[in-house]
């Protein structure tokens, strides 16, 4: 058995010299990455401050905290909370849906086949990049001093950020489109405008549809958290709950709106397979 | 070439096209039901949401004219006139930044080691019991769904003020983000290898070194670059609630009305992001190929 086993690899290593023997820069490459990313890693842990000492002190205070939030309890703000947790849905939903309608006509002029001159497609690409690069609470922030604390300023603040989204996402999908529906109206004599109406937009917009409920998913997330820097909704009362330290009634706000996250995943998975088939979803 | 076009008798036509228009008005009724349902709940949202259009009308010029103010010198002169005195903290900034990008690579590289530790217990085929698989799942789930800025708002309180309390929060959101996604690529891997590899005798974690691992550790490092960039723009934000990085400047600058200073905070970022975005994405095209999915 051993003698066998000694005789082919012997024999393998002649005829197949490069898996045996591979050059050391190929054998070195991985591990030399990993140790490159260690290192960096202890560099930053070193750098932020990460001592053991505080870590641990730091793992028991949160281990209390959770003792604390035990059993969760909403108090008597019930009414308050669930009326929160309706403003942020609404503002998920608003969000969503103003950002898709503005979205639309921009991304058009953002798709390669739709504006062939690489002179107009840049700058609105670059907008779009730069409106995506900002954080959507750092546009909450910019709304809150424009239209004051609330709701409101929350939902321009996931319109104008999920904008930046949808403008590269739409534009892909247009790009994505089958062109000999347009060259076919193009043929029969429609104008630009028809081409898109009836050559781009049947076949984009299922797409779209899919891409919009996707969002008002995630947004669903992102507004809990908008309230944090005052945008209104279920955030506010979680970050006020926080900073006194009222452990049991975050328990519970955290619990609703992971409920809440959970029921818009669910009827929207739903809408999703309704709007564009089961196989569409990626 | 003469082709031939049936014509059905009057009766028979008149049968199919009721059916046809029938069958047409059900899908408009439908359609226009959809449309009604959702502007309903617009409405409802609207109302909800303290919608106030004689607000943003009002208050609209301000939207603009913040632009003109952040972009305006204490001395009434355009930024960009004075590249000097308007990036006059880019010491301060840059240290800043290296902060919150080392936030979130540090953040993202423990959270992605926790993912992969968890991964194999929460994917369908390779998890060694049902019970396992259905914990590990919900703590993924639960890991993630609660925002990265929660979790940070929290750590603040036990970990005190600072960056550890951001690394913590974003390692945590990674672990739940990129575990979900790690347990998807593993089921999809190929189980031959691994059946090979359990008939010789080997053990589970034999199994998963040498059978799973080789298949799916390119996609691993796809995902995992793909959250850093995501990550980047978490920690710009994590400094609003005292977790370390770029955003303790800026929210200082916005709430204290240092105009110029935004600007130049929100530039500084935007760039920073853009470079990540570009660097990653070369970085995924060198490593996995162009048609590496992103």
């Amino acid at each position: 058995m051993t003698r066998r086993q000694a005789v082919d690899t012997r024999e393998l290593r002649a005829r197949y010299p490069d898996v045996f023997d591979r050059p050391a820069s190929a054998r070195l490459a991985t591990p030399a990455m990993i140790v490159a990313a260690f290192a960096i890693l202890i560099y930053g842990l070193v750098d932020l401050d990460f001592s053991p000492s505080r870590f641990f002190a730091g793992l028991s205070q949160l281990g209390w905290i959770s003792l604390m939030m035990i059993p969760p309890d909403p108090g008597s703000s019930l009414p308050i909370y669930l009326k929160a947790l309706g403003e942020t849905l609404s503002i998920a939903l608003l969000g969503t849906t103003l950002a898709a309608i503005f979205a639309l006509p921009v991304s058009l002029l953002a798709a390669r086949n739709v504006v062939p001159s690489k002179l107009l497609r840049f700058p609105v690409r670059r907008v779009l990049d730069s409106i995506r690069g900002v954080d959507t609470l750092i546009w909450a922030l910019v709304w809150i001093n424009v239209v004051g604390l609330g709701p409101f300023a929350g939902v321009l603040a996931i319109a104008v950020s999920d904008f930046g989204a949808f403008g590269k996402l739409f534009s892909e999908a247009i790009e994505a489109a089958d062109q000999k529906q347009v060259e076919g109206i193009r043929a029969s004599g429609g104008s630009p405008l028809h081409e898109i109406r009836f050559g781009l937009l049947p076949q984009v917009l299922p797409v779209i549809a899919g891409q919009v409920l996707y969002f008002i998913e995630s947004n669903t997330r992102s507004a809990t958290i908008i309230g944090i820097v005052g945008a209104g909704g279920i955030g506010l009362q979680l970050a006020e709950q926080i900073r006194v330290l009222e452990w049991q009634k975050v328990s519970f706000l955290i619990l609703m709106i992971l409920v809440a996250v959970a029921a818009i995943d669910f009827i929207s998975g739903k809408l999703r397979f309704a709007i564009i088939g089961r196989r569409a979803v990626a | 070439m003469t082709t031939a076009v049936s014509i059905l008798p009057e009766q028979q036509l008149a049968v199919l096209n009721a059916a046809y228009r029938q069958a047409v008005g059900r899908r408009r009724l439908r359609l226009l039901l959809g449309i009604a349902v959702f502007a309903a709940a617009l409405l409802l949202a609207a109302v909800g949401a303290e919608v106030n259009l004689r607000t943003l009308f009002t208050y609209f010029g301000n939207f603009i004219s913040y632009f003109d103010r952040i972009l305006t010198l204490d001395n009434g002169q355009r930024v960009w006139t004075d590249v000097g005195e308007w990036l006059w903290g880019w010491r301060k900034w840059l240290k800043m930044l290296g902060e919150t990008l080392l936030i979130s690579y540090v953040g993202t590289l423990i959270g992605a080691t926790l993912a992969f530790c968890l991964n194999f217990f929460a994917a369908e085929n390779t998890s060694p019991a049902p019970w396992l698989r259905f914990v590990v799942r919900r703590l993924l789930e639960f890991a993630r769904t609660v925002p990265g800025i929660v979790f940070a708002l929290i750590f603040v309180i036990a970990f005190g003020l600072g960056p550890m309390a951001g690394v913590l929060a974003i390692a945590i959101h990674s672990t739940g983000a990129l575990g979900k996604l790690f347990s998807e690529i593993v089921e999809n891997a190929d189980m031959k290898p691994v059946e090979g590899i359990r008939s010789t005798g080997a053990s589970w974690l034999s199994c998963m070194r040498f059978a799973v691992v080789p298949q799916v550790t390119a996609g691993y490092a796809s995902y995992a670059l793909l959250r850093f960039e995501i990550n980047v723009r978490e920690a710009s934000v994590m400094g609003f609630v005292g977790a370390g990085g770029i955003g303790q400047e800026l929210v200082v600058a916005i709430r204290k009305f240092y105009y110029s200073d935004v600007s130049a905070i929100l530039l500084t970022i935007i760039v920073t992001v853009f470079i990540i975005d570009i660097s990653t994405g070369w970085l995924r095209g060198r490593l996995f190929g162009k048609e590496a999915r992103t």
